[in-house]
């Protein structure tokens, strides 16, 4: 433990690190459009991300409108609900989560947190933003081509996605995935820069072993993000050939609706190979960050260190290890070979074990604190719940034999949003609160943030802990209608229009959320200097925002990990990461009693 | 303590939940139910961890609750504890795993003595090829479909002739025998489920896939189409029915077989169903079909 406590840690030495040239803006379009500061491209990101991730919410209602109350909404036809289900996945996994957590938080806490001045490569992390607005644009656009947006599922399987059963299949599914290869372009030029960032611009004694979680955490997943997300943009470059040239890379010998189509010889299961080598990591690239974020929300807030620090490192890293040997458990009723179900289920299980090991730590953390129950908190303590939820369900479709009756199923879909929906929402919610007085320099409302959590929190668990029963009933997914099934009783639509019901009050209720913020930003309270009493070293800028640079004159000299909370002796229940350990304000008797332990 | 209380309140709601639900999984009907029983292990392992965890953060925010002068205890680490919590949870993990590997086991071993037949899948109609007399399914291949073989079945095998074919129609099934199915598509990705089987394979163009089962309990049970298959995914149904051997073998003896239909096609007068291979005006119509339902 002591090469993250201060203990040993005498004297650090000034700053080695040489100064960052950065770019200063010289007007106003250099200071906030085409901005180099990490800062800035951080909102960017994230009100892109948020405003597209608008959309998906609208098009969730839409779905659950059609799903709720089969035959009341004549407007919607197959087509429409098909395009809608598929926007609204890609939208939230890609271009809402993993954007936010990466580009947004990324952007915004590396600098901060290590103790740098900006990312290592401001000029490309300012061209990464824009090529990832051009993507979103693309991904817009394809709702207004004939035809419309594809309605192939977020998982686009050929051949369907580009056969003209399937609606969006000419210029829709085009434009998806040229915005999909854009998407992953611009993420690249970002990805780099985090990870260069972290590796190569720490302070002085921000070894890797005192980052925050918060930073392994979006470290490690954009480690996994450069390696994943080559394989989509493969699989989507290789769709685009069997599209457009009538290559058959994904396309077998075919007969659609009495005609024999010129393709032969390729493959659909190598694009579902391809697509999970991106899409199991990607679940990891949502949640990595989150468990980061959440395990620096958790120990600031119960004004106690995170429990087993180093096993919570490792643990991710494992985790990023271990998620890329487990991506064919989306393809146990795929037609793959069986046997790969021994391999890929044995796996998928073992990842349950470090996983397990992070929750029981957030837990043990919460043990013998001193727990605020501020919005953060609530976030955070929402984010256990869901998130331990969810996981739980994942033993159940990873267990290979279990998956066989429940997968293509409403289980699934109670089970990946539960995961990877609400619990990293929440976390969001909880960061975005969390950090809005270091970004803004204003408080916001408790009373309207506590309001929002509870509804949200308390109304998406009643949306998707029933829902796994209909999987269980046998209901589908992808299913616009049940029709008269014999299985499928009346409960069955009752339920469904209950989860209705409460999607459109969460959904509403997201409202509160931006008028609070909005609100709190225009005219909300000053927020004193670090209000949390955060030993971060993000809160200990001279500045609150920090500004252009960060750090004023000098870059902050590191002495202990992010945890010191608590620390026995000391006046404060905090100690910043950037106190000298003289500097600690230590009670009088404890001065006494830790000189002599430590001799 | 309002939030604990909730906290508690969710953990103990989940359970009664789980326990009141109405909602479970239907009568099974074939020989399954081992996969039922690692379900039911499942949910006792994790829904016991679940609960536990879920009071025990209820318990940690009402007991050490934010309080001016509470001291907190500074223990970075306990290595004991996190051993401990490693060893008990894998032996969680291995108590999940091991059913589940040893009933993948058995659903990927097909019996000697299943009976082969074949699905094909359509947008969006089920069709089903038996083996005649001589208990042998014919060479197939997507690339022989016509108007009047619809299945693609090579008209130069032998074993093919006295082939059965039901084309989107009911299929039947004898109790009490197991039976393989070989699963072909002719466009698109499509997935044999019905729920009482508990059993479920991708339809995969370009290759043969397959799972089996034996039925266990006579009645008519509704086949859904399981993997997204386009716009009339949801409309894609069937029904097998459970026969004794009595009935079923009276109405495989009303079938008609590959020889009879091709030999009605070169007299010109073609009976029974036109072939699902009727041509691009049917999208349109399924689309309707779709939408007015």
């Amino acid at each position: 433990m002591s090469d993250i406590t201060q203990d040993d840690v005498g004297y650090v030495a000034p700053a080695e690190n040489a100064e960052q040239d950065l770019y200063h803006p010289k007007s106003w379009i250099t200071k906030y459009v085409f901005c180099q500061d990490a800062k800035v491209i951080a909102i960017q990101y994230a009100s892109t991300a948020i405003a597209i991730g608008l959309v998906a919410l609208v098009l969730s209602w839409l779905m659950r409108l059609q799903l709720g109350f089969p035959d009341s909404f004549s407007f919607i036809e197959p087509e429409d609900y098909y395009q809608f289900i598929t926007a609204h996945g890609m939208i939230m996994v890609v271009y809402l989560l993993t954007a936010l957590f990466l580009g947004g938080f990324g952007n915004y806490m590396i600098p901060l947190m290590v103790g740098a001045r900006d990312m290592a490569f401001p000029y490309v992390n300012m061209v990464s933003y824009w090529v990832y607005l051009t993507a979103v644009f693309v991904l817009i656009a394809s709702f207004f081509v004939p035809g419309g947006p594809t309605g192939a599922g977020w998982t686009l399987y050929p051949p369907q996605a580009i056969l003209s059963g399937t609606p969006g299949s000419d210029g829709g599914i085009i434009l998806m995935l040229v915005s999909l290869a854009l998407f992953i372009v611009g993420f690249t030029m970002g990805g780099l820069n985090y990870v260069v960032t972290v590796l190569q611009s720490r302070t002085r004694g921000m070894t890797l072993m005192r980052m925050p979680l918060t930073i392994w955490g979006i470290f490690v997943a954009t480690v996994l993000a450069l390696l994943a997300f080559p394989a989509l943009f493969v699989g989507a470059i290789m769709m685009l050939l069997d599209k457009i040239l009538g290559t058959s890379f994904f396309m077998p010998n075919i007969v659609e609706l009495g005609e024999h189509l010129s393709y032969g010889g390729g493959s659909p299961i190598l694009f579902q190979h391809l697509f999970w080598f991106f899409g199991h990591p990607e679940v990891y690239i949502v949640a990595l960050p989150a468990f980061g974020i959440v395990s620096d929300l958790i120990a600031v807030h119960s004004r106690r260190h995170i429990f087993g620090y180093r096993m919570m490192v490792w643990a991710i890293v494992i985790i990023g290890a271990l998620s890329f040997v487990v991506w064919a458990h989306h393809m146990y009723v795929s037609g793959m070979n069986p046997y790969f179900g021994f391999f890929f289920a044995t796996t998928t299980l073992i990842i349950a074990i470090p996983t397990a090991l992070k929750v029981y730590n957030w837990t043990l953390t919460l043990w013998k604190g001193n727990i605020r129950l501020n919005t953060p908190m609530l976030f955070a303590i929402g984010f256990i719940v869901t998130f331990l939820n969810g996981g739980i369900t994942g033993l159940f479709l990873g267990n290979v034999a279990i998956d066989v009756p429940l997968s293509d199923t409403m289980f699934v879909v109670a089970h990946f949003h539960m995961v990877m929906g609400v619990a990293p929402m929440l976390v969001v919610f909880g960061a975005i609160y969390h950090w809005f007085p270091l970004i803004t320099g204003k408080m916001y409302s408790e009373t309207l943030g506590k309001f929002h959590f509870w509804v949200t929190f308390l109304g998406a668990y009643l949306i998707y802990f029933p829902m796994h029963y209909l999987g269980f009933v046998g209901v589908p997914r992808r299913y616009f209608e049940l029709g008269d099934t014999q299985i499928f009783t009346e409960s069955v639509g009752q339920l469904n229009a209950f989860i209705s019901i409460m999607t459109f009050i969460v959904g509403f209720a997201q409202i509160v959320f931006f008028y609070n913020m909005f609100r709190s930003y225009a005219a909300g309270k000053k927020s004193e200097m670090n209000p949390w009493g955060a030993a971060s070293l993000e809160w200990q800028t001279p500045e609150m925002p920090p500004g252009h640079g960060n750090w004023g004159k000098s870059l902050p000299l590191v002495y202990r990990w992010a945890y010191d909370y608590g620390v026995p002796g000391a006046t404060h229940d905090f100690v910043p990461q950037n106190m000298a350990p003289k500097d600690v304000p230590m009670e009088k008797k404890a001065r006494k009693s830790t000189r002599s332990r430590k001799a | 303590m309002i939030t604990a209380l909730i906290i508690v309140l969710v953990a103990v709601g989940s359970v009664v939940f789980h326990l009141m639900s109405p909602w479970w999984w239907t009568e099974i009907a074939s020989n399954w139910g081992f996969i039922d029983t690692t379900i039911i292990i499942t949910f006792w392992v994790t829904g016991v961890v679940y609960t536990a965890i879920l009071l025990f953060v209820g318990y940690c925010i009402w007991k050490f609750r934010y309080k001016e002068n509470r001291k907190v205890e500074y223990e970075p680490e306990n290595h004991k504890l996190e051993t401990w919590l490693t060893v008990l949870t894998s032996i969680g993990v291995v108590v999940m795993l091991a059913p589940g590997l040893i009933a993948w086991k058995q659903f990927i071993t097909v019996p000697d003595d299943a009976t082969e037949f074949e699905i094909l899948g359509q947008q969006w109609q089920w069709n089903y090829r038996l083996p005649g007399k001589d208990g042998k399914l014919g060479k197939s291949d997507n690339r022989n479909i016509t108007a009047e073989n619809p299945f693609g079945v090579d008209s130069k095998d032998p074993n093919g002739k006295d082939d059965i074919l039901i084309e989107a129609d009911d299929l039947h099934l004898p109790i009490g025998k197991p039976v393989k199915l070989l699963l072909r598509s002719m466009d698109v990705l499509h997935n044999f489920y019905v729920p009482q089987f508990r059993g479920k394979m991708d339809i995969v163009p370009g290759m043969v896939t397959y799972f089996w089962f034996t039925p266990t309990r006579t009645g008519n049970f509704e086949v859904l189409c399981a993997e997204l298959c386009g716009v009339g995914h949801h409309a894609m149904r069937g029904n097998v029915i459970v026969d004794d051997q009595a009935s079923y073998d009276k109405w495989l003896g009303e079938q008609q077989t590959f020889a009879q239909t091709m030999a009605q096609y070169e007299n010109g007068n073609k009976l029974g169903k036109t072939a699902g291979l009727a041509l691009k005006p049917e999208l349109g119509n399924a689309t309707q079909k779709v939408s007015s339902q």
